[in-house]
Order: structure tokens, then sequence, then C-alpha cells
């Protein structure tokens, strides 16, 4: 099973004119599985995607999905996969049911199962209110919704989603989670792009991290923690006079026995897992200290490229690299 | 969390399915093609406002020029009018061709086309299926236009079958023609520096034509260039096809046209629209 690879790219290699967006990428997903691949804007996650979904040509290296060539069996490619992206998006001036009966019909669902699967995913995106107004009057969330739903018309085996939750607050993103999980309980395979390690965290089973066209690092959630320093838990006790003694407790809880105040009464300790949350609460309660926020934070992107890289993930020229990427 | 995962678990989006099976059909190109042209048809409905300016340019054309200019070109205006209506429906319908080179070029801006490119269809599909879409823009063109010829005394004096094989021709020379918007649409940044090149060729075609006045008028090395002017040999055809005027070999220098067009600017604008990521 682990080895059933549906999602396999070698030596991936792809330059814009001067910009070098990919330089021998590799990626391997298994069947069933998620794989998150992490990186700051316009480190080739998106060209990556491209590539593996038949809209661009590698200038060197292969990808198979599903065991069919991206170059040479594109046709073949296209029938198993589904994309969702910035750009791949939907017709605007058409309503989400016109949009979606459309894809059916170029899948060659025919108009009868076209018209039956696009009920179907409205109904589950919660779509059925909107489905008959213009895409274009649809919020952001609905957008998003829309824009997989789409993709999934073809009940794709392997889906793509490039930055899903992307702009979306997080009430929506949970949604989001959900419906990838969910897809991914029905035996789909997932590659998701983002900028977020808690959403790869969320959903992954491995996360592959690239930067600057390169892949710096792939391991599962719990193995890319540990490397860049597991999490970090946020403390702010309701009685100010007694920092001093929460400090101390979280000195004991934490994985390099030392406390900082990191805002005015707001105490941070590196933590090595879950267990010290249960550990400070019940510590802090035999006391009796009262706390107003308790919250356990996985470090953010800039910190996993801090300790990956020695440098920041939105240093230097990575916006150009991002705007050539997506021109 | 969970309670929002139930109920839509139970629908099963994305499990496989035996009734929505792909099934092998015949002739992908033309099936997908429809779709795709019935989606322009959708959006041409949504937004009658972009069927104004091929709808009201004809008539307002007709007025102007038969009323202010008629009398003095051709002593009177329902002479100038019978002279001139073939040449207005030319002019517009060439006109019609502008639009499909500015909404696919719109398309590529909001990335409908990789949606198009990542589906198992024929790469040429969604191209194909606007041109196809946009017949039905020449026909609402060929019938205002005549609506307001036969208001003001227009009339066919061969028989309906010549004037549709009349008006056949001209949606022939447009949809040659939309390749070259096609390109155009293919090549440049914007939507609106399509309109504007193209404007930049149908425009000297419309005017240095027969359209407005009879060649012999012209100075003589403009009469070079009218000779040579497709929409001068679709307009000779047309008056031949609506008027029985003397048509020489002016269908055969029409279908000429849309054969050298169609051989040039199509496969230029499908390798441009093959390049474009």
């Amino acid at each position: 099973m682990t080895t059933d690879l549906v999602i396999e790219a070698h030596g991936l290699v792809k330059h814009f004119g001067e910009t070098k967006a990919l330089q021998g990428v590799d990626l391997a997903v298994a069947r069933g599985t998620v794989l998150g691949v992490l990186g700051p804007n316009g480190a080739g996650k998106t060209t990556a995607v491209r590539i593996l979904s038949t809209l661009l040509t590698p200038d060197a290296g292969t990808a198979r999905i599903g065991g069919h060539d991206v170059v040479k069996d594109a046709v073949k490619v296209r029938q198993s996969i589904g994309l969702t992206g910035q750009y791949a998006s939907v017709d605007e001036d058409l309503t989400g049911r016109q949009n979606l009966q459309l894809f059916g019909m170029l899948l060659d669902l025919g108009k009868a199962n076209a018209r039956a699967r696009a009920t179907e995913l409205l109904e589950w995106f919660d779509l059925t209110e909107a489905a008959d107004r213009p895409a274009k009057t649809y919020s952001g969330g609905m957008r998003r919704r829309l824009d997989l739903a789409a993709s999934l018309v073809g009940r794709p085996d392997v889906i793509f989603l490039d930055e899903p939750t992307t702009g979306l607050d997080p009430s929506k993103r949970e949604d989001m989670w959900d419906v990838v999980r969910t897809l991914v309980n029905e035996g789909s395979t997932v590659l998701l792009t983002t900028q977020y390690l808690e959403e790869a965290d969320a959903l992954a089973d491995e996360i592959t991290v690239i930067d600057h066209g390169r892949v710096i690092a792939h391991d599962t959630p719990d193995g890319l923690k540990r490397v860049v320093g597991g999490q970090t838990l946020e403390v702010r006790p309701s009685d100010l006079t007694r920092l001093e003694e929460t400090a101390t407790i979280l000195a004991q809880v934490s994985s390099d026995g030392r406390a900082e105040e990191i805002r005015k009464g707001v105490l941070a300790v590196p933590v090595a897992d879950d267990s010290a949350l249960t550990a400070t609460v019940s510590r802090l309660a035999s006391v009796g200290i009262g706390v107003t926020e308790l919250s356990l934070h996985l470090p953010s992107l800039d910190e996993v490229f801090f300790t990956l890289t020695g440098r920041t993930a939105s240093a230097d020229d990575t916006s150009v690299t991002d705007k050539k990427e997506v021109a | 969390m969970t309670t929002a995962t139930t109920p839509r678990s139970a629908i099963a989006p994305n499990a496989p399915s035996t009734a929505t099976a792909v099934k092998k059909r015949p002739l992908p190109l033309v099936r997908h093609s429809m779709s795709l042209a019935k989606r322009s048809l959708i959006k041409t409905m949504r937004t009658p406002e972009a069927l104004i300016d091929v709808t009201l340019q004809p008539a307002i054309f007709l007025v102007i020029f038969v009323y202010i200019f008629g009398g003095a070109v051709a002593g009177d205006t329902t002479t100038y009018l019978q002279f001139l209506l073939p040449g207005i429906l030319a002019q517009t319908i060439a006109q019609g061709a502008i639009a499909i080179g500015v909404n696919l070029n719109t398309d590529l801006d909001k990335g409908i086309f990789d949606r198009f490119k990542s589906l198992p269809i024929p790469r040429a599909s969604p191209l194909v299926g606007a041109v196809i879409g946009d017949v039905v823009r020449y026909v609402v063109v060929i019938v205002s236009t005549f609506v307001v010829g036969y208001l003001m005394g227009f009339r066919i004096t061969t028989d309906p079958l010549s004037a549709v094989a009349g008006c056949l021709l001209a949606i022939l020379f447009a949809l040659s023609l939309s390749w070259v918007s096609v390109f155009v649409g293919m090549k440049v940044r914007t939507s609106g520096a399509v309109q504007g090149i193209m404007f930049l060729i149908i425009m000297p075609l419309s005017f240095a034509s027969n359209v407005f006045v009879p060649t012999a008028s012209l100075p003589s090395w403009m009469q070079t260039f009218v000779q040579w002017n497709p929409l001068t040999h679709l307009v000779a055809a047309m008056r031949g096809f609506f008027l029985g005027a003397p048509m020489g070999n002016s269908v055969y220098y029409t279908l000429l046209w849309c054969l050298g067009l169609v051989v040039v600017f199509m496969p230029l604008a499908l390798r441009a629209y093959r390049k474009k990521v």
C-alpha cells in the first residue's frame, strides 16, 4: 500500500527566462494520502502543481500520475485529476450550476449525469441556494467552494489543491479542511500546497518543504516539527503579580527549561508535544493560578524556514519570482 | 467540525460511482466545441449589452449614410440604400469578428482556460467553441440590419435562396477573419489592445472598399488596394446575391480570401494558443 505511488516526480526543472522556478524537485505521494507542499510565495509550488496537472511541460525531469506520464500521456492524466487553484477557475458569467454542468459535459458524463452531478456537488458544498446566480456574485468562500466543486465533477482519483485556503478566514479554513479530510476518507489522493505549517500539519500525511525551486525537507508533520523545534505554549496569567510563579511552573514543562515573556504579561515556552498543555493546566490549577489565555502554537513558516535554511522566508526576491511563476 | 462533516460524508461527494462512468464517445472535438459554444451563448444572453454594438451600429450607419450622403452619391436615397445595405452588412459582420479575440483574451486573464486545459478535451475545443458561438452574433447582425433596411425601403430583388447564400458567404468570411482576431487575442496583453488592433485592421478595409462608393470613383492608387481588399469582393458578391448585380469572380475571390485567412491564421492562432501557459 505504501509503495503504491499515485504521484511521482523526479528531478523536475522549469525555468522562465532568468527565473529558475524549479531546480530539480522530487515528489512522491502514496495512494489515499495527503502530501503537503509547504513553501513561501515564489518557492515553486504553483509551478510544480502546473506541471503535475499537465498545464506546463517541465524543462527536465519526469512526472507520473497514476502511472501515466504527464507529458506523453497528458490526456490520460487529465482524466484522473482534479485541479483547484486561483488560476484554474470557473466562468464568472455563468451560474454555479451552469459551470458544473459545462465541466460535466466536457468530462463526457452525458447530459443527465452532468446535471445530476452538478446538483449533488452544489448540495454538498452548500451552494444550492446560490446555484442559479452568476459566479461573480459569490462571496470569497463560496467561490472557493465552487472552484473545488468544479474540480470534483469527474470524481478524480488525484486532487491538486493549490493554496486552497489562502485568503479565507479561519472558520472557512476549517470548513475547507473538513472537505479535504472527507475526500481522503473516500480514497482520493491529495497534493496540497500551502504557506501554513498549521494547515499542512492538520491535513498532510507527509510534508515536502520547497524553497527556491528545491526540496529542502521531506518528513512527516511530527518529524518536521521535531526538526524545527516543536510547538510554543503561550500563557497569560489573570493575576499579573503571579507572573514569576507562572514562569517557574512553565519552565518545568518546557523542553529547554526557559520561559520567556514575549508580550506584556504573556509567557511563552517551547514544548515537545501536546501533553505539555494538560500538564501546565493541572499544575497551574493546583496552585490556584487562573489564566486568561492559554494556547499552543506551531512554528510559523518563517520559523520553519529559519531553522531549515538559516534565513527568513519572506526575504529577498521571492515576490518577483512569484509574479513570473503565475504569469 | 465533526458535526459539519457527518451529513456531508453521507453524500460521498467524490466516491467512485458507476452512474457517472466516463464513456468513450466519437468526435470529441465537435462534441466539446458544441458544449463550449453553448457557454458562449449563455454568456451573450446574460450580457445582451455586448450585442448592442453589432445591432445598433448597422442601423445608425444606414440612417446616417443614406440620408446624409445618399442624395450626393447616388442621386436619391432609395438607390443608395440598395447599394449601401450589403456593404454595411459585410462591414458589421467583419467587425463582429473582433469580439472573439477580446473574449478569449479576457478568458486567459481570468484563468478559465487553465480549467479547460486540465480537462481531457481536445485543446482546440475552447477556441472552436467560441468561433461557433459567434455565428449567433452574426445572425443577429443580419436580422437587425435587414429589419432596419426593410423599414427604410430596402428590397431584395433576387430570391430568398440567393439572399441566404449571400448571408452565408458573409458569415463564412467573418468566421475566417475570426482567426486573425483569435491570433491577436493570444498575442497581446490586454483585451483593450485586441479591440484597438482589430479596429485598425478592419477600418481601412471597410472604407477603402466599394462599401460606400463605387470603386471607379476612387483615385487610381486607391483602386489597387480596393481591388485586393477582401471586403470589396465580399460586398460585390453580396450585391449580386441580393440585387442581381453582376458578380464577376467575386464569390471565388471571397472564398479564396477565406481559405487564405484560415490557412495562415488558424495554425498561427492555434500555436499561439498552445504556447499560452
